[in-house]
């Protein structure tokens, strides 16, 4: 069969499918009476050409990475996981209990605690819905839709009735001991002179999030266990009589994802906001589906992605900050990005190819 | 002195002239949203009025939890002052932020920290007091001698408010049956007017005649359904009797407009370091009267808030507030 080179496919696709999207989105502005240009400007002024914006860029990517990692492993056993949200709320509930239970001598040892808790959390929160579809056939994305309603009811309840300082209105935990507070940007890189990341929220858990995109690339194709995800996710009846156990399979990939999700809430949670708050995730969650989505699965697609996201959300936070464009305008900017890059792929992507091929019969 | 500090000091200056010669107030909206013809729109107004009136300001709607450090941080650099902000989400942040900018004034309304910095402002109202009003209302105007409650997300605030009613309604029948619902668990329980509306459906399908909404945005679908049912509504912080004349009771005034429009006014002069408490001395809460609603009021009614009204002012009548001990007197939520 026919085919574009990869490096197209990887890279023109994408690139073309942004600009449209760029396109439609300075038609949008225009419409309300704002200059798109100058929009344009404030968003990159803000977010690459200061180092705060840098550091909220970068705050954001990292939970990006995590939830799209998440939905990209279970994708490989082509399952769709919708619950990254459910199963990041319930990871950060792992956090705020080994932060607040537990006394860390150093933020180092916390942070692996932390990443335990969180991942065992996450992980339990997917194996149900995991259980169901193996054993039972229920299908994983109204489960695990479901589950994140119930995650945002049970995380409402242990706030607002157990986890709660007395005195305090907000549903949320009290602030995580000194000890658990985990080096900024700031703390890291700024020099006396530079002050660089200055009252930013990107932390060492971005770290944490490149790392985890090396072990799923790892995971994924240099490990058995990876193959036999990928097998499974290309034709369940052909592993099967490869001796691939489904059941196995569907619960492994579950748990991995929700334990990658439920590590997102380490950077929200232990790295930003140092409590456990209600509305931890903030639809990360399914950001994280339109970021695998666009990377095609792959950790370092998912790394790209998650960098343009964040960038997005920084620069529609500066857009509110500076101008009259009204949030709601905001996101449909963002969602113009994943119409056009997600779902729209193909769009972009046949007329290439037979430009490709056109190309390819005339040489 | 090297070139980077000369800089960093020339820029520093530049700051603070620029600050001096702006000094417009800034206004950061909650998650809920600028729009939501309740609290967040409340302050709206407030801001408005004092933009009629010839002054400026600058306002965010928040987008994420991570906003609310930058947003407060942004403007008090660009040299905003006061930078008032609305919600109890945002004030553990602001409470740390502004010791970092002790020339900026902040104010937070509905916030409650344990320490108040010295350039901290937080406004609370006695949303338990005006509550108990309609609450009275609500039981005098019933036939059936059942009330509904609706409540927006299910946290100790808005059991704050049911509970005010509740003791409202029960001081004038102590054999009053009150339902109480709460929409949801998760924040798009204060958008919801479509699950507003099947709430307000099923306490009438229980026999409520009369429903409170204290619930943002998800009260619109209340008021309506209740309107195109036949029966009662009560609106909440804004004044909301206006959108269906004659059906709706009355409002519970939570003056998040005034409080704004004060704090807009009084501007760098704004006084900080404390709580202010408005209740019904202050009138910052109460009950709406206006001609869409002059007919559904009784004279009795009337005499009968406004008397309840003067003994709470005076302290002869004391209204449980939830936060107390984390319970109601008058109903098991």
């Amino acid at each position: 069969m026919d085919k574009m080179p990869a490096w197209a496919d990887a890279t023109l696709v994408p690139l073309i499918s942004l600009f449209l999207a760029a396109v439609l989105s300075a038609f949008v502005i225009m419409a309300i009476g704002e200059n798109p240009i100058e929009a344009l400007m404030l968003m990159v002024d803000g977010t690459l050409m200061r180092s705060s914006g840098w550091g909220y860029m970068l705050y954001y990517a990292t939970n990006f990475m995590f939830t799209g990692l998440a939905v990209a492993v279970a994708f490989h056993a082509r399952l769709f996981n919708i619950g990254g949200e459910g199963q990041a709320l319930i990871g950060g509930l792992g956090v705020a209990l080994v932060c607040l239970y537990i006394p860390w001598p150093h933020w180092s040892l916390a942070i692996i605690g932390a990443s335990v808790g969180a991942a065992l959390f996450g992980a339990a929160w997917a194996y149900i819905p995991a259980v169901l579809q193996a054993k039972r056939g229920s299908h994983i994305v109204i489960t695990t839709i479901m589950f994140n309603f119930i995650a945002a009811a049970v995380l409402n309840y242990v706030l607002v009735n157990v986890l709660r300082p007395k005195g305090a209105q907000e549903p949320a935990t009290g602030f995580f001991p000194d000890a658990t507070a985990l080096p900024s940007f700031f703390d890291m890189f700024a020099t006396e002179g530079s002050r660089l990341f200055r009252n930013s929220p990107a932390n060492i858990t971005f770290f944490l999030a490149l790392a985890a995109c090396v072990a799923v690339w790892v995971l994924i194709w240099h490990t058995r266990l990876g193959y036999q995800i990928r097998a499974f996710g290309e034709r369940e009846s052909a592993a099967k009589y490869a001796g691939i156990n489904p059941v196995r399979i569907t619960v492994i990939a579950m748990l991995i994802s929700g334990g990658l999700a439920g590590m997102m809430a380490i950077n929200t949670t232990m790295g930003e906001a140092e409590r456990l708050i209600l509305n931890a995730t903030e639809g990360a969650g399914f950001i994280g589906i339109a970021v695998a989505l666009m990377g095609r699965s792959h950790p370092f697609g998912i790394l790209l992605a998650a960098l343009l996201f964040g960038f997005l959300y920084q620069g529609g936070a500066e857009l509110a900050l500076w101008t009259n464009i009204p949030r709601e305008l905001i996101v449909v900017i963002q969602a113009l990005v994943i119409l056009f890059t997600g779902a729209l792929d193909n769009m972009v992507r046949m007329p290439l190819e037979r430009i490709f091929l056109v190309m390819r019969r005339t040489n | 002195m090297t070139l980077m500090q000369k800089f960093l000091g020339a820029a520093a200056a530049l700051a603070l002239t620029g600050g001096a010669a702006l000094a417009e107030p800034a206004l950061i909206y909650d998650l809920g949203g600028k729009f939501d013809k309740s609290f967040n729109e409340a302050a709206f107004n407030g801001a408005e009025l004092f933009a009629a009136e010839g002054g400026s300001y600058r306002d965010i709607e928040l987008q994420s939890e991570a906003q609310r450090e930058q947003a407060l941080r942004r403007f008090a650099e660009a040299g905003f002052n006061p930078v008032i902000t609305t919600g109890f989400s945002i004030a553990p942040i602001m409470g740390e932020v502004a010791l970092d900018y002790p020339d900026t004034k902040f104010v937070n309304i509905d916030g409650w920290l344990p320490e108040v910095p010295p350039n901290v402002q937080l406004i609370g109202f006695q949303e338990h007091q005006g509550s108990y009003l309609v609450g009275m209302m609500a039981a005098m105007a019933s036939k059936t001698g059942t009330v509904g409650f609706i409540g927006g997300m299910d946290i100790p605030l808005i059991r704050h408010f049911g509970c005010g009613y509740a003791q409202g309604a029960k001081a004038v029948n102590p054999d009053i049956k009150i339902i109480a619902n709460m929409t949801g668990t998760t924040p798009t329980a204060w958008n919801d007017p479509v699950k507003g509306s099947e709430l307000t459906k099923a306490q009438i399908a229980q026999g409520a005649d009369v429903v409170y909404a204290a619930a943002g945005g998800t009260g619109v679908g209340v008021l309506q359904t209740a309107a195109d049912e036949g029966i009662l509504s009560i609106g909440v912080d804004s004044n909301q009797n206006y959108l269906h004349p004659g059906k709706v009771l009355t409002s519970m005034l939570k003056r998040v407009d005034v409080a704004v429009y004060n704090s807009m006014k009084a501007g760098e002069n704004l006084e900080t370091g404390g709580f202010t408490v408005l209740g019904l001395a202050e009138e910052g809460v109460g009950y709406a009267l206006d001609d869409n609603n002059a007919p559904l009021v009784s004279d009795e009614m009337k005499m009968a808030v406004d008397k309840a009204r003067e003994m709470i002012i005076a302290g002869d009548l004391e209204v449980t507030a939830y936060y107390a001990n984390d319970s109601c007197p008058a109903h098991q939520f």
